[in-house]
């Protein structure tokens, strides 16, 4: 048996705030009616992509500081990363608060690696209230690692779309809330892709890894948790780690999906999914701390992968690294407390439409999109069964090499 | 040993695991705006020896030209070229019209870099290759030109 990959929180670090902002195009995606703001523009008022993508990452953690009811001053660490050299967006964004700071860079598996570290801080008791935050600009990262906007180029099927959006989060050792009970560190594994247009076939062997690696430290199982979500392995990531982890002997059901995936709808064109750090981040800040808030999630294993490339090294003919970090977030809310878990419902949908110009401010509309979104869910992942079994059984001859390990 | 097995088994599957994009459907459409776009440089042509008629066809040629570049980078600069391009894959890439997007589009992109650093260094990053190639290939076929 291998080392412990994991660590297990003894003073549980709470989730008190948390805060989503997007760009137009996401706001339009699946979890639209969950964000917190959804921007009209995606150059946000700003001259450059860049300078956008600073001011979405300030705006969230404002945001998520002012959910968790508490004063700037009070915050004494801001965790960060983004995708752009030198992390610039994280940095200047954190030169406006008079906080200490951090910058980490795990590509887009940042918000687990921000949270990882800022619990673990929390758990030895050196902070008491650490913001954790990350986003990405699909401009500012097509710019940098791709083609310019307009050149007339076409997608291959797998390339993803980076997320324009940034999610904060508000870690506390005190208050109510989402726990974060348990973190799993991810190795950088790498098996040998060196298409980058095809990043989730590069991450998933790292998620494998990790996933194998965080049942076996706490031996769970899938069955365990009611939701697992990967970070953006995208559509052909996501099916390569459920055919990675059953040849592990562990079947992924119904309850693991995967954030890029489920990010866009059919008709947004974005080919494989979304990716990015605003990916997992976003999606994680409003839709999955949400649902954990009023208790229809209990326990979620959040796993962010990263691909850990740069436009040097794969024009260097290096293959693609990957990480990805799990996160154990488990509610706070018991099983029977149903009451309580409307009260706080209406509470959120209140506020939301407070904020500023919130998107689908009315109460009504939003209950509605959120049933429309659980079943578009639904049969999203019902589609994804049938295509996994009908493609396991082609590949069963090809996958055979994992059995000669 | 064993990992480089490993990476090239997995490879393996992922490539049998992928979508191939189906060639047909983007043969077509890259015909048919390829096409659409040659029949759109014959007709200014026509134009131009029409209303000059005393214009040398090869000055008509170079005319020609002008205007589907000016079409192409205009179309860049108001973000209709890049949607044409999605659509018709080579079929707007290979025309003149392709050469001039991949010129106005970095342009376009790096301006907030600044005129010297932004502009002018970035606009040759995707079309810099080809000119390369071109002005390589007729050096070649030059020389041995001079000894045929």
């Amino acid at each position: 048996m291998g080392k412990s990959q994991t660590i297990i929180f003894k003073n549980k670090p709470v989730i008190i705030g948390s805060y989503s902002i997007v760009g137009p195009k996401e706001g339009k995606g699946n979890f639209g009616p969950y964000f917190d703001y959804v921007m009209k523009d995606d150059s946000f008022g700003e001259k450059s992509y860049e300078k956008a993508e600073k001011k979405m990452l300030e705006s969230a953690i404002v945001g998520a500081i002012e959910d968790a009811k508490i004063k700037p001053k009070d915050v004494q660490l801001i965790l960060a990363g983004d995708l752009l050299n030198q992390i610039i967006s994280s940095s200047y964004a954190a030169r406006n608060f008079d906080v200490s700071f951090f910058g980490l860079f795990g590509a887009c598996s940042t918000m687990a690696e921000s949270l990882a570290v800022g619990s673990s801080f929390i758990d030895s008791k050196h902070f008491q209230k650490v913001v954790c935050a990350t986003g990405s600009h699909f401009s500012s990262a097509e710019r940098q690692f791709r083609f310019p906007l307009e050149l007339g180029n076409q997608r291959p099927p797998t390339s993803q779309w980076t997320v324009t959006g940034a999610g904060a989060t508000v870690l506390s050792s005190t208050g109510k809330g989402p726990k974060i009970s348990m973190a799993t560190i991810g190795k950088v594994v790498d098996y040998g892709v060196i298409d980058v247009n095809d990043m989730g076939a590069a991450m998933a062997p790292s998620a494998m890894d990790t996933m194998l690696a965080h049942f076996r430290d706490t031996n769970t199982v899938p069955d365990d948790y009611d939701m697992i979500v990967t970070g953006d392995l995208g559509k052909f990531g996501s099916e390569i780690l459920i055919d990675l982890m059953e040849h592990n002997g562990i079947k992924l059901g119904l309850n693991y999906n995967d954030c890029g995936q489920m990010y866009f709808t059919r008709n947004q064109n974005t080919l494989s999914g979304g990716s990015g750090c605003g990916c997992s981040a976003t999606v994680l800040n409003s839709y999955i701390i949400r649902k954990l808030r009023t208790g229809e999630l209990k326990k979620v294993l959040f796993m962010p992968t990263g691909a850990l490339m740069s436009t040097t090294a794969a024009q260097q003919g290096e293959s693609i690294p990957g990480v990805c970090h799990a996160i154990v977030i488990e509610s706070d809310v018991g099983k029977d407390s149903k009451k309580n878990f409307q009260s706080v419902e209406v509470k959120k949908q209140t506020k939301t439409s407070s904020i500023k110009s919130s998107p689908k401010a009315k109460n009504e509309e939003l209950s509605l999109q959120n049933e429309k979104n659980d079943l578009n869910e639904k049969i999203n992942s019902k589609d994804n069964d049938k295509e996994k079994m009908t493609d396991g059984r082609k590949q069963k001859s090809i996958l055979s090499f994992n059995r000669e390990e | 040993m064993d990992d480089k097995k490993r990476n090239e088994a997995y490879n393996k599957y992922v490539k049998a695991k992928l979508p191939k994009t189906r060639p047909w459907p983007s043969l077509f459409n890259s015909f048919l705006v390829g096409g659409i776009i040659c029949c759109l440089g014959q007709g200014i042509n026509d134009l131009i020896l029409l209303w000059f008629p005393n214009m040398a066809e090869q000055s008509a040629w170079a005319y020609t030209l002008i205007v589907l570049i000016f079409i192409a980078s205009f179309l860049t600069g108001i973000g209709i070229y890049d949607k044409i391009g999605k659509f018709a894959g080579g079929g707007s890439i290979v025309p003149i019209t392709g050469f001039s997007n991949s010129i106005a589009s970095p342009a376009i992109e790096f301006k907030h870099e600044g005129i010297i650093y932004g502009i002018c260094v970035k606009m040759f990053t995707i079309a810099g290759p080809v000119i390369v190639v071109g002005i390589v290939s007729s050096i070649l076929v030059g020389i041995i030109y001079l000894f045929i």
